[in-house]
């Protein structure tokens, strides 16, 4: 039997078997969650691998932007917002613990949401916000920050020559992308995008999700759409929620090729959603 | 050759018609009579106070009405002619008539003068005065408003008590400003013992002004897209940290707004500072023969809109006092002016470099 290390192992396992499974970055366990006294989220309980694109659909309303705050607490926002039982860890760590200091675990989580919203300020400033936000104050660091980052977000060519201009003055696409650089800047290990294409054109959403592809190899992404499209072109593994309920989890080909469930079947054939 | 076919929306007349128009001419002459009352009150001010404040003659400025202090003002007849003199140029003339008569080995005839209080000199403390209370008011207003605004939308969880808050503030805003006058001379004249001086009319002026810089702020804080502030708390801010950087910076054009209408009130109200800030006459500048700093805060002040209620309504009216009264005015509207137009300047820098 060859050794799991050997690349050769990956390649025969390539295609037929489910994608190889990596330690889990994120654990939901039995989550219920609150919106004051009406229920969103039912008993939900999945896993997220490290390394992958991990894909939310459904219908909307179905609570999947819901699950996805949960994951770096921006729900601690809404007011009456609860989870009222099940844990969600990080490495192991239940994030709603005492003793977690949300803004690290927000640095560690980053976001990028379905309206992009860049700061009305430069390219650069929005770039190094979050490291101006942590006292970097070094001009070459903070360069090379920017430039790592929108290479990174696939923007450094369309933008190296105006740095210094609004933020604003990008199209809606760049501006998503430039959402993502930001978000890339802190170095966090997971990213987590909310229909982050739901606003661009087909061109822009092309490019966005080549660089998913790419960003792939560092991050631990999860992203919530309801083209399913996307979900099948970018992701590994998918999540079908319906009404606030997990209906569905399987490996992306599995879901759209041989699911299941009989609704999943009925959503990602277009019946339904 | 067939017969044109009738006009199907051809007007015909009816009694809507005849009211809509009705109502149309009542709008526009209500909007065109409220211009002509204030073109008139403007127009009214600005020709007889131009008279006072302006010269036909070389530098074109009334200089000593805008950079000395109030003085009597003596009309006398003398080698028959009937001239007017400022209190200290009075005494100057009367000296040297009489030393002229000496000289002549002559007694020197008495000069019968008139004197009218405060119809001489300028009334450069009052602009002084004004400029004061206003810079401090307002930034003690922005202050406390801009916190509270903060507060009230960004911290504070909306429930029945911020609800009653905002109430309180908004109702705050009716209060007459007299009733702010009285109040200010009982907390800060007498109870905190400042005496009737320029910190005591800061504050009861910011309380007077704090409910519109408040309600204004908090619109201002409103208007910021909730995106922002996701989007700073997702990487990583602390809540005080997201609203000095994405919040605050976005909302301040229109929170300067919002202070432009509270400088014209803050400049332009005589009832909150008569009894805590104003005096009818002082003779030294705030700067001048001061002890320690901290006396700066704790002395009286002479203002324009006092110095308007005095000169109309304290002293014998005549035709003299009437040219201080158009003069003060006009002066007046023009240093309201020039703070509104500075603040506008400012707000318009701030939204070129902070649009969304
Ligand atoms: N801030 C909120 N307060 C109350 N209910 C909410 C709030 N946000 C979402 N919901 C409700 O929670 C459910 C799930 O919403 P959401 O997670 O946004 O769905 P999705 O992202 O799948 O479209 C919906 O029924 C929605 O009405
Ligand atoms: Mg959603």
């Amino acid at each position: 039997m060859p050794s799991p290390l050997l690349p050769s192992s990956l390649g025969s396992a390539e295609g037929r078997n489910p994608p190889v499974v990596r330690r889990p970055v994120i654990e939901i366990a039995d989550l219920d969650f609150h919106y004051g006294t009406s229920q969103a989220l039912h008993d939900i309980s999945l896993s997220i691998a490290e390394k992958e694109v991990t894909a939310f659909i459904g219908p909307s309303g179905c609570g999947k932007s819901t699950l996805l705050r949960c994951l770096n607490r921006m729900n601690d926002l809404i007011d009456g917002a609860r989870i009222s039982r099940g844990a969600i860890r990080i490495r192991g760590v239940d994030i709603h613990q005492r003793d977690v200091e949300v803004m690290e675990l927000r640095k560690r989580v980053g976001m990028v949401f379905q309206k992009s919203n860049p700061f009305p300020k430069s390219i650069y400033e929005n770039v190094v916000y979050g490291l101006r936000l942590q006292g970097v104050r070094d001009k070459t660091r903070l360069d090379e920050a920017v430039e790592t980052s929108l290479r990174g977000a696939a923007l450094w060519d369309e933008v190296k020559d105006r740095l210094h201009a609004s933020g604003l003055s990008l199209s809606g696409g760049q501006q998503q992308r430039l959402c993502i650089a930001r978000t890339i800047a802190i170095e966090p290990e997971v990213i987590l995008m909310d229909e982050p294409c739901s606003a661009l054109d087909p061109i822009a959403t092309a490019k966005v999700e080549e660089l998913i592809h790419q960003l792939k190899l560092r991050y631990t992404i999860v992203i919530v759409t309801h083209n399913m499209q996307q979900a099948a072109r970018c992701s590994d593994r998918t999540a079908f929620f319906y009404l606030g309920k997990l209906i569905e989890f399987a490996p992306t080909k599995d879901i759209f090729m041989t699911p299941s469930n009989p609704q999943t079947e009925a959503y990602v054939s277009g019946r339904f959603g | 050759m067939s017969q044109p076919t009738p006009n199907p929306f051809r007007a015909t007349p009816s009694f809507s018609r005849t009211f809509e128009s009705g109502v149309f001419w009542v709008l526009r002459s209500t909007a065109y009579i409220i211009l002509l009352c204030g073109g008139f009150v403007f127009s009214d001010i600005v020709i007889k106070g131009s008279t006072t404040v302006f010269r036909p003659e070389f530098p074109f400025v009334n200089t000593t009405f805008l950079t000395e202090a109030p003085e009597s003002l003596y009309v006398f007849e003398h080698e028959g002619v009937k001239r007017e003199m400022g209190d200290r140029e009075f005494r100057a003339f009367r000296e040297s008539e009489r030393l002229k008569a000496e000289a002549a080995g002559r007694t020197a005839p008495e000069i019968k003068a008139t004197s009218y209080v405060y119809s001489a000199g300028g009334i450069f403390p009052c602009i002084v005065g004004t400029v004061l209370l206003v810079v401090g008011s307002m930034s003690i207003a922005l202050c406390l408003g801009v916190a509270s605004a903060i507060f009230l939308n960004e911290y504070a969880r909306q429930g029945t008590f911020i609800r009653l808050v905002r109430l309180t503030i908004l109702n705050l805003a009716g209060v007459p400003s007299i009733v702010f006058g009285l109040f200010g001379m009982g907390l800060f004249v007498i109870f905190l013992d400042w005496n009737v001086s320029l910190l005591a009319g800061w504050f009861t002026l910011a309380l007077m002004v704090l409910p519109v810089v408040i309600t204004a702020s908090e619109e201002s804080l409103k208007a910021v897209p909730q995106g922002f502030r996701e989007a700073s708390l997702a990487l990583g801010a602390t809540k005080w940290q997201t609203i000095r950087k994405a919040v605050l910076p976005f909302a301040l054009p229109g929170i300067l707004t919002s202070s432009i209408l509270g400088i014209a009130r803050v400049a332009g109200e005589t009832a909150p500072i008569m009894f805590t800030a104003a005096f009818v006459v002082r003779d030294k500048l705030p700067w001048e023969d001061l002890e320690r700093a901290s006396d700066f805060f704790f002395q009286g002040v002479m203002a324009l809109p006092y110095h308007i209620y005095v000169v109309s309504s304290k002293i014998p009216q005549n035709e003299y006092t009437e040219r201080v009264q158009y003069g003060t005015a006009f002066v007046f509207l023009l240093i309201v002016a020039l703070i509104a137009t500075t603040s506008i300047v400012l707000r318009a820098r701030l939204r070129r470099r902070y649009r969304w």
